[in-house]
């Protein structure tokens, strides 16, 4: 099954857009939480970056390329990370997470704690998590399954992952570990290359417009005039994909074809 | 080495309303779940619950003993929100103090080492800090002049863990692949309690596993309990996986006053753990 067939997913395109989230990040813990991250993570390791290390999402680091989901396929392990020790990676900045986002801002400010007042939320959602820690000390990308006005919004309820603004504010030193690098959603991709670190449009999934983005865009997001387009994943990647570390379509279920 | 067996009906004799406590495990996995039911039965209250959270928040703030949740999330693992908790906060009926896991690890830490604070970047630009003017800012007295969060340190007035196998003396050894930072809260409190699953002699504790996996040793307990099933519902392999189903009924036990009332009158107010064994069939 090639590209040119025009039978790639919408659900692979972002997850081709998250594996080039981890291209170039070499001997690190890329950490992508979420099925379509997990999937991604694990196509980039099988295919352009052979060195990321992988956790098993509990306490231990796993070769691979194993499949989302239960699965028959054993585990090989190189080495023991117990919670305590993933405390060590992100310190030391060894590790690029992809988390998800309840509410993220222009700066790229992310709320996943809770939506409403501090004292009694009209929502309690996950709490601070590590978002703190995890975006001041190593480079985190966000995804994002639906995009939409509600999830991008002007201002944060509560700021649990840290954006530019804040991190400029807080100085050179303290900052300088500090990276968000993208946001993939079900739409396209964001990231922050521009000259005071607002999020701009980087790409559109093949089959969204950039009129589409914007509108599903709670603030006014940057646009150049030349917008690319989410590549299409080669050959050999849709078959890593489809056969190998995502048999069961559980991507479809997380973005389905529109 | 003294002998320090003691039930859970000893371990709430020893606890006062106000007091912090802080339980060991990670959201619903390897929880002193017949410890926590024991202090949801009892009459304390206005209690302080410091916990990397899952169930043992939750049915605390279900039973209305809970002033303050210390917590960076509250879990139930295969389900991701804890909804007792989640209506507890969205009723206002506890107060927080918001915290990211790392922040957290090094409180305990800080507390178990005697010190006010350990710094660290963690928290910087977040709302944990801007939001909370109870956690503060230390600036480097090196020449490198940089301002770091003080991450305040976790006293606590108890701690509660569960552990797979221990012995009389309140040596205890986990199994699993975590430890989590069960030996950390017991460090970090002045009374210590820890059920186990079973109770050995010490000499037969070093054939269960490596010697890692001695993790808490006596000088970090004042009491052990041997409850058997003492994690369940949460997860507690070799020994028992989770137990979804159970799990499944408690969670929906937060959608109505009476699938609460239904589901504490059949699994608290049927008594002790012996009882809760009884009726859960374990």
């Amino acid at each position: 099954m090639s590209s040119a067939s025009g039978l790639v997913t919408r659900a692979e395109y972002c997850v081709i857009a998250v594996a080039e989230c981890f291209r170039g990040d070499g001997e690190i813990l890329a950490n992508p939480i979420g099925t379509i991250p997990m999937i991604g993570g694990r196509l980039a390791r099988a295919s352009f970056e052979p060195d990321l290390v992988m956790t098993d999402g509990e306490a231990t680091f796993v070769t691979g390329p194993y499949p989302v989901g239960p699965t028959d396929v054993v585990k090989v392990v190189e080495a023991w990370n117990p919670y305590r020790s993933m405390f060590d990676v992100v310190w030391s900045g060894r590790r690029h997470v992809m988390m998800g986002a309840s509410q993220i801002d222009r700066f790229g400010n992310q709320n996943f704690a809770f939506v409403g007042s501090w004292d009694q939320p009209k929502a309690q959602l996950l709490g601070f998590r590590g978002a703190p820690g995890n975006t001041i000390q190593n480079t985190t990308s966000y995804w994002v399954p639906n995009h939409s006005p509600k999830v991008f919004v002007t201002k944060v309820d509560v700021v649990s992952g840290v954006g530019y603004d804040r991190a400029a504010a807080l100085g050179p030193e303290a900052s300088r570990f500090h990276e968000i690098r993208r946001v993939v959603t079900n739409l396209g991709v964001l990231d922050f290359d521009t000259p005071d670190h607002t999020m701009r449009l980087r790409s559109t999934h093949p089959g969204v417009t950039v009129d589409e983005i914007v509108a599903a865009t709670g603030f006014d997001l940057v646009v150049p005039e030349d917008v690319g387009v989410t590549r299409d994943p080669s050959p050999d990647e849709l078959e890593l994909i489809q056969e190998t570390i995502d048999p069961h379509d559980l991507r479809g279920q997380e973005v389905p074809t529109p | 080495m003294p002998d320090k067996r003691i039930s859970e009906d000893d371990v709430v004799a020893e606890l006062r309303d106000g007091m912090t406590i802080g339980i060991g495990g990670w959201g619903s996995r390897r929880k002193p779940m017949s410890l926590v039911r024991a202090i949801a039965r009892s009459s304390l209250r206005d209690l302080t619950i410091v916990s990397y959270g899952g169930p043992d928040v939750g049915l605390l703030c279900a039973t209305g003993k809970v002033e303050r949740v210390v917590y960076a999330f509250v879990s139930l693992d295969s389900i991701p929100l804890e909804p007792h908790f989640r209506v507890a906060r969205q009723t206002g009926a506890v107060s927080t103090l918001e915290l990211d896991e790392g922040m957290f690890l090094l409180g305990l830490q800080a507390a178990a080492w005697r010190v006010p604070f350990l710094p660290t970047r963690v928290g910087l630009g977040s709302d944990v800090v801007d939001r909370q003017p109870e956690i503060r800012t230390v600036v480097s007295p090196y020449d490198d002049g940089e301002e770091l969060v003080a991450a305040p340190a976790l006293r606590l007035d108890a701690a509660l863990v569960h552990m797979h196998r221990g012995d009389a003396g309140g040596n205890g050894q986990y199994l699993n692949v975590d430890p989590y930072f069960d030996d950390l809260f017991c460090m970090a409190a002045d009374r210590r309690f820890m059920s186990v699953e079973q109770v050995q002699e010490t000499e037969d504790l070093r054939g269960n596993g490596p010697l890692q996996t001695l993790k808490i040793n006596r000088l970090m307990t004042d009491g052990i309990v041997e409850a058997p099933f003492g994690a369940h519902f949460t997860e507690c392999v070799p020994d028992y996986p989770r137990d979804e189903a159970f799990q499944k009924e408690y969670a929906g036990s937060a959608k109505s006053a009476d699938a609460w009332v239904a589901w504490r009158t059949k699994y608290l107010d049927c008594g002790g753990h012996d009882e809760y064994r009884k009726v859960v069939g374990l």
